[in-house]
């Protein structure tokens, strides 16, 4: 397939990622805006950083966000790869049947699972706030988890784990020491994909949060409705962050695949 | 080894408790009569009768499928051509514009919607069109990473064959490369077409809440009024709606396979 592209697919391309990356650019640029303004930059300033680090409530909702999906991280992680292991070697029946029930949270849209969450904890009269939260971004993870852990097992050889057990290991010691090596993979990026998800999740934190407790969406959802650029300055922090994270995850393979293949010319000389 | 199998159970227990007994809720919720404690289970259809009863709501219901029918319909239009250009460039270039359209995505939705705002206070743009506006922008990503990966998993030698049995390029690109691409396309749509008929936030941020979907009637229903009874009956009419598209989706794509085989 592969060919020299043409310049209309060029100035194809670059409208394209002009549409993606334009409204980016412009939060960036009014962050750094000296008046209230939207839509006219009248000068350079850093006020609306300042205000942002001292407006507590932004503040607050930066680290429900972070403590929320760290907790659901690894309560997920933990679970959904604990469960997949179980499923591996369950029979066919119970492992359609998760599958099945896996998939009405990820193919149900976001509002019908947020408003199921609200329903079933009020009407267990459990109060709603952090811990409902977290409870729910913990129920929609898991299923992402054991569908990033589940190929991994597949193609994992049934035999291995025997071998242990007959080389005298526990059932414990041959999951920790031979099967859980070997999906690692598959439980690194379970794990980031319930990372992003959780961080990002707006309808599901919505409905199942109670007063006081908010997330960065939360907030941002509620502070839109009159004009508030300490968000711009927000929002430019997130994009700042999430593009040095990303650069750093592509650029050190990189580098890394770059000089393993210096050392292989080392050793070849 | 068997032993492993009762790692399953404790998620069984949480799945049933935290996945299915929410949506039964939603079910027993849509049909029983306002303001009653469910547990006293008073069985109604009236939730339903109401939906159908005044023209509003199923206006509402079908300005969101048009509108999701539509935004899944440009998406494929403006991504498909974008995944192909990409499909054909160098690897390490592939991999360059990949992380571009990634990018974004990592962004959180509702300040990328949030962005949108101020730039299109620049343009002269209906309600209508600056919803479009948000709704591409949001799910375009999803449809043209779709594709790429569809396309970028066709075997080369196969358009080589094609033109060797002396098809042109266009007759190649309709008969090799499109039906191949398309399991790409049908699940770029259902990653479009799910989010887009039930957003509520991009209609309310850039249609400056006059522009109402049913993701909005289904959130006022819940967090503004408190009728939660009738919330849910909307919430259920839009799941089936969408059950079942999907599931002729998938019947259109398990057709289509078999043609291919």
């Amino acid at each position: 397939m592969e060919h020299k592209t043409k310049l209309y697919e060029r100035i194809y391309v670059a409208v394209i990622l002009a549409f993606f990356y334009l409204p980016i650019l412009y939060v960036v640029l009014f962050s750094f805006n000296e008046s209230k303004s939207l839509s006219r930059f009248t000068g350079f300033s850093l006020q609306w950083y300042e205000k942002m680090f001292a407006d507590r409530m932004i503040m607050s909702a930066i680290g429900y966000t972070v403590l929320c999906a760290v907790i659901a991280t690894i309560v997920s992680t933990i679970v959904g790869t604990i469960t997949a292991i179980g499923l591996s070697k369950s029979n066919r029946i119970l492992r359609e049947t998760i599958t099945q029930v896996n998939n009405l949270p990820m193919l149900n849209p976001d509002i019908v699972t947020a408003i199921g969450f609200m329903l079933f904890f009020t009407s267990l009269k459990i109060k709603t706030g952090f811990v409902t939260m977290v409870l729910a971004h913990i129920a929609f993870c898991i299923p992402y988890v054991i569908l990033s852990v589940m190929p991994k097992l597949r193609t994992l050889d049934p035999n291995l784990a025997e071998a242990a057990m007959d080389l005298g290991c526990t059932p414990m010691q041959a999951l920790w020491k031979v099967i859980i090596p070997q999906i690692r993979p598959g439980i690194v990026s379970g794990a980031l994909v319930a990372f992003t998800m959780s961080f990002d999740d707006f309808v599901i934190s919505l409905f199942t949060t109670g007063p006081g407790v908010s997330n960065i969406s939360i907030y941002v959802y509620g502070a839109v409705k009159r004009v508030n650029p300490t968000i711009n300055a927000l929002s430019a922090i997130i994009v700042y962050v999430i593009t040095i994270v990303l650069i750093l995850m592509n650029v050190v393979p990189m580098i890394r695949e770059r000089k393993g293949k210096k050392n292989e010319k080392a050793v070849t000389l | 080894m068997k032993s492993f199998s009762k790692m399953v159970y404790p998620y069984i227990v949480w799945a049933f408790v935290m996945i299915v007994l929410p949506m039964v809720m939603i079910v027993l919720y849509a049909f029983t009569v306002k303001g009653n404690s469910v547990l006293t289970f008073q069985f109604t259809l009236d939730n339903f009768a109401r939906f159908f009863r005044d023209t509003i709501f199923p206006t509402v219901l079908w300005r969101s499928l048009k509108m999701a029918f539509i935004t899944t319909g440009l998406c494929i239009l403006i991504g498909y051509p974008t995944a192909y250009i990409f499909a054909k460039m160098k690897p390490n270039n592939q991999a360059i514009m990949i992380l571009l359209v990634t990018l974004p995505m990592w962004i959180n939705v509702l300040v990328r919607t949030y962005a949108w705002r101020g730039l299109l206070g620049y343009v002269d743009l209906s309600t209508e069109m600056r919803v479009y506006v948000g709704m591409i922008y949001n799910f375009m990503p999803f449809m043209i990473l779709e594709i790429y990966t569809s396309l970028s998993k066709i075997d080369p030698n196969l358009i080589v064959a094609s033109h060797d049995l002396g098809a042109n390029d266009a007759e190649t690109f309709r008969r090799v490369i499109l039906p191949l691409s398309l399991p790409g396309v049908v699940s770029g749509i259902t990653l479009v077409f799910l989010p887009a008929v039930s957003s509520f936030f991009i209609p309310k941020f850039l249609g400056g809440g006059q522009y109402v979907l049913i993701g909005n009637l289904i959130e006022d229903y819940f967090i503004t009024s408190g009728d939660w009874n009738f919330g849910s009956a909307i919430s259920l009419i839009m799941a089936i709606i969408i059950l079942i598209s999907m599931y002729v989706m998938r019947k259109l794509d398990h057709e289509n396979k078999e043609v291919l085989d």
